[in-house]
């Protein structure tokens, strides 16, 4: 009695990343009341800056009271469902988003189109760029997620483009060929690229040369591209993040009516339960269809009010972004020490509240069922929820997205130590006979050989 | 940026290029009239005054008290402390006081006579979110819905738009007062049989919009028959259910569905909002309420594209759970919508023109037959532009709404103040009065 779509299990959600989070939820681990539960690093929060945020919350009382210059703005924001969204908020919004690309380039705010999250937004993009059985090719791995907002009620497909741990994953114009013709094969239409920029799960974001691969490419096929730009506040080193929209400034020809960018403050800011997402899109028939379709989502008037007030402050805006990398630079750091300690590498990364964990040596069996065996033990047996890369559709077994900025460095610690003990007694692995707190020293020169290989990656 | 001529360079999708959306229509286009030429009572006294947007804005000053009394209640739950948790917090379950808070006032406003199950509450940004969402979990591209006319003309979006579902119009008339008859359900089934149209459900508004009244016992017991023996869905909108005049003249689904044991509820879902009743279509708050695991367990999963936001939730929670508030709101604001409807049906009365009786809702059902050159949807239309244009008043004509008999006219009351709505008033009744003399 129910319909094909809710039927179907293409909202995903028998996937392991998912079951991970409900093995979380019962057993959560907690410094007092349950020291030996699991601990969460398989959701990608951003915890490190809500006291900045707070900060500016205190120093600005009226905001959360729903006043303004001390009058009430209850009534006239109760009111306000009007799909265009709040101007103060989308011109504050189209401010920020060029901000964190350092001003090189300035958006639009009559180009911006409100969503109730990035979830929204990128399936909204969907139902304006295909039809039922149109596919969208996505470099793997790709977030778990997509698989339900692409394709659930949109009956898209996901055509994904083969990465290899060979370069690094980094996207090939080989890789981007070779997945059109299996679409081919397949006999789906490909209307488009979608690319998350910086990347989750590697944690990388994307090169100069990777950008005009794809830019050429969609030029030339003549679709579209949808750059989900999310992360793009959380790049900390080098290279810089470069924006989809640096790279198609300036051109003459009419890329720009087909690429669309998709945003949202859940990660950079850390507010995802706000609901705060966005399509800016230089396509004026785009903008006009996802207005209109984003009355199945729009953003809480005073959620809009909040943020329009906390964005317009650019001083702390500034102060905001510069201290926010700094802290997930650090922490992103603890994680990656931490593992080369237990003989453990990332793939180095640049941006992103994670990185993405090469287990590969730790395989009892190189196969993905030998993945899902050692998932299961590090859920389990050692306590940590992370996530398998074959949940991220990932070609190769092996890899693991692990998250560091929605725990605490006394939680990271001993995450690490938890993996250290693991390692040093299921063997095999070229991880050093670490055991447990006592052996600094033995760690400290591992780490330092560690580090020493890692340079020579990518 | 300057604005270019568009010339679509690759295609979008056959929806983004559809007109499904339904904004082409006279409803929106008097939307659009008022935008432009907004009236206000100084500084633009001849613009359009907006009768054709049921919002409610007639019971705003209950909550600015409360909130104005219960300022350390607020501050501690909207403040600071708690700032974090809350903007974290991005369950599809929604927050458990919220959901109580809700489900405590949807009991509320029936009188006390139903018990919802807090678990059954999926929240979503709106109801248009919760049409849209239960479409697509009971029925497949291509399958029909059977809604009964006149219909509140988001419909033709919400339910069809992006789900590819169709709408199949049960026909309601004048003669009987526009209720819904075992006939009429027939014959739309019917008509979809013929056409190889698999029927999945029936959506019914209760009270209705655009007729603002309820739906009677006799004829939801009709109804139910009716789903269970064809094996189809119920969605009984309910979105004005704290705008009826009376608790007493309204019977939700959920009684029908108690009564009965629960007998075949599977197949009955409520939707609900507090955009109307409570007057904050801002703040996209919208729930359905299933009695069936299988599409609460689906409508949850899908929320995730339509959330309502945590900071909302948390600032709503405490009024809503506030019985002593929830109480008289809901009273006050019955008894004032109530004297409102009555006073715009006896002024349109005294000048020659009749409304359907009504007995919810923020409009009348109007009946300007008298007025149309010809008795035809083209009369009505002309009709609707002449009072926009020349009588500048925004109102909906009825065959926005899908109503089979050209003439009638929704006209929203709640929206404005009292003394603007005098204004709206006069110009309709000088109007008149001029037409008399010719």
């Amino acid at each position: 009695m129910m319909s094909t779509k809710a039927a179907r299990n293409s909202h995903g959600q028998d996937s392991s990343y998912f079951l991970g989070w409900q093995e979380y939820e019962k057993n959560p681990y907690h410094p007092t009341t349950n020291p030996r539960g699991i601990i969460q690093m398989g959701l990608a929060e951003n915890q490190l800056s809500f006291d900045l945020i707070e900060s500016w919350l205190e120093s600005n009382p009226d905001v959360l009271g729903l006043k303004h210059d001390g009058a009430s703005v209850f009534r006239e924001l109760a009111l306000f469902q009007d799909y265009h969204g709040l101007p103060s908020f989308k011109n504050a919004l189209a401010e920020f988003m060029a901000e964190l690309r350092g001003n090189k380039v300035q958006f639009d705010p009559s180009n911006i189109v409100l969503t109730a999250g990035s979830t929204s937004a990128n399936e909204i993009l969907m139902f304006c760029l295909t039809n039922p059985g149109d596919a969208f090719l996505v470099p793997t791995p790709y977030y778990p997620g997509f698989d339900r907002d692409l394709k659930w009620r949109t009956g898209a497909e996901i055509i994904p483009i083969h990465c290899s741990s060979r370069n690094n994953f980094e996207i090939t114009k080989g890789a981007l060929e070779e997945a059109c013709i299996r679409a081919q094969k397949k006999k789906l239409r490909v209307k488009g690229v979608l690319v998350t920029n910086p990347s989750n799960p590697l944690g990388t974001t994307l090169t100069q040369h990777e950008l005009e691969i794809l830019v050429n490419f969609i030029s030339a096929k003549r679709i579209h591209l949808i750059s989900d730009e999310i992360y793009s506040g959380t790049s900390f080193g080098t290279p810089e993040f470069i924006s989809i929209a640096e790279v198609i400034k300036g051109r003459k020809d009419d890329v720009e009516d087909r690429v669309h960018i998709v945003y949202s403050l859940s990660k950079d800011l850390g507010l995802p339960g706000f609901r705060i997402g966005a399509i800016y899109s230089s396509n004026k028939a785009v903008v006009a269809a996802a207005t209109k379709m984003s009355s199945f989502g729009l953003i809480s008037s005073q959620t809009q009010y909040l943020l329009a007030m906390l964005l317009s402050d650019k001083h702390f805006t500034a102060s905001y972004m510069k201290e926010n990398k700094r802290r997930i630079k650090v922490r992103h750091d603890q994680l990656v020490e931490g593992l080369a300690g237990i003989g453990i590498r990332c793939l180095e990364s640049n941006a992103g509240l994670f990185c993405w964990v090469d287990m590969r040596h730790l395989l009892k069996d190189k196969t993905f069922n030998g993945e899902m065996e050692l998932w299961k033990k590090i859920v389990y047996d050692v306590g940590l929820n992370v996530s398998p890369g074959s949940s991220c559709h990932c070609t190769e077994p092996g890899w693991f997205r692990v998250c560091f900025a929605n725990i605490s460095t006394e939680t990271l610690d001993l995450a690490m130590q938890r993996l250290a003990s693991f390692v040093e007694l299921s063997g095999p692995g070229e991880g050093p006979p670490t055991r447990s707190r006592g052996h600094k020293a033995l760690i400290n020169w591992v780490r330092r050989s560690a580090l020493a290989d890692r340079r020579t990656e990518r | 940026m300057v604005a270019k001529d568009y010339k679509p360079c690759v295609p979008l999708s056959a929806i983004a290029t559809s007109s499904t959306h339904g904004e082409d229509s006279p409803y929106f286009a008097g939307w659009r009239a008022y935008d432009d030429d907004p009236y206000d009572a100084i500084n633009n006294p001849s613009g359009v005054i907006q009768m054709g947007l049921a919002e409610n804005q007639v019971s705003f000053d209950l909550f600015e008290k409360y909130l104005e009394e219960h300022q350390e209640v607020s501050n501690l739950v909207n403040g600071v402390a708690s700032f974090r948790e809350n903007a974290l917090f991005q369950d599809y379950h929604g927050l458990n006081s919220f959901r109580k808070a809700m489900t405590s006032f949807m009991e509320e406003i029936r009188g006390g006579k139903v018990k919802f199950d807090s678990n059954r509450v999926v929240l979503t940004a709106g109801a248009t979110a919760a049409n849209e969402l239960l479409t697509f979990i009971i029925a497949n591209p291509g399958d029909a819905l059977l809604v009964p006319t006149p219909y509140y003309p988001g419909f033709d979006r919400d339910l069809r738009w992006r789900t590819g579902v169709n709408i199949i119009p049960v026909n309601c008339y004048s003669s009987n007062n526009f209720q819904i008859t075992k006939q009429a359900l027939e014959d739309a089934y019917a008509k979809a049989e013929k056409a190889n149209i698999p029927v999945k459900g029936l959506l019914i508004t209760n009270p209705s919009n655009p007729l603002g009244t309820a739906i009677t016992r006799p004829v939801l017991k009709e109804i139910f028959n009716f789903i269970s023996t064809k094996n189809i869905h119920l969605i009984s909108d309910e979105i004005y259910s704290g705008s009826v005049f009376s608790s007493e003249e309204f019977t939700s689904v959920a009684e029908m569905v108690q009564e009965r044991g629960y007998y075949d509820a599977q197949r009955v879902h409520i939707v609900y909002s507090l955009s109307k009743d409570l007057g904050l279509p801002g703040f996209r708050v919208g729930a359905i309420y299933s009695y069936n695991d299988a599409v609460v367990t689906t409508a949850r999963r899908m929320s995730s594209f339509t959330l309502v936001s945590s900071q909302t939730q948390k600032m709503l929670s405490p009024m809503l759970s506030d019985v002593n508030f929830t109480k008289n709101y809901i009273k006050t604001n019955r008894d004032r919508l109530k004297r409102r409807y009555e006073y715009v049906v006896e002024r349109m009365r005294e000048c020659g023109i009749e409304c359907l009786h009504g007995n919810a809702g923020l409009f009348c059902w109007m009946n300007l037959k008298p007025l149309l050159e010809e008795a035809t949807m083209e009369g009505e239309l002309k009709l609707w532009e002449m009072i926009l244009k020349d009588l500048k008043l925004d109102i909906s004509p009825g065959s926005s709404c899908h109503c089979t008999e050209p003439g009638w006219f929704r006209v929203c009351f709640a929206k404005m103040n009292i003394k603007t709505l005098d204004v709206a008033l006069a110009r309709l009744t000088s109007f008149m009065e001029k037409r008399k003399k010719t």
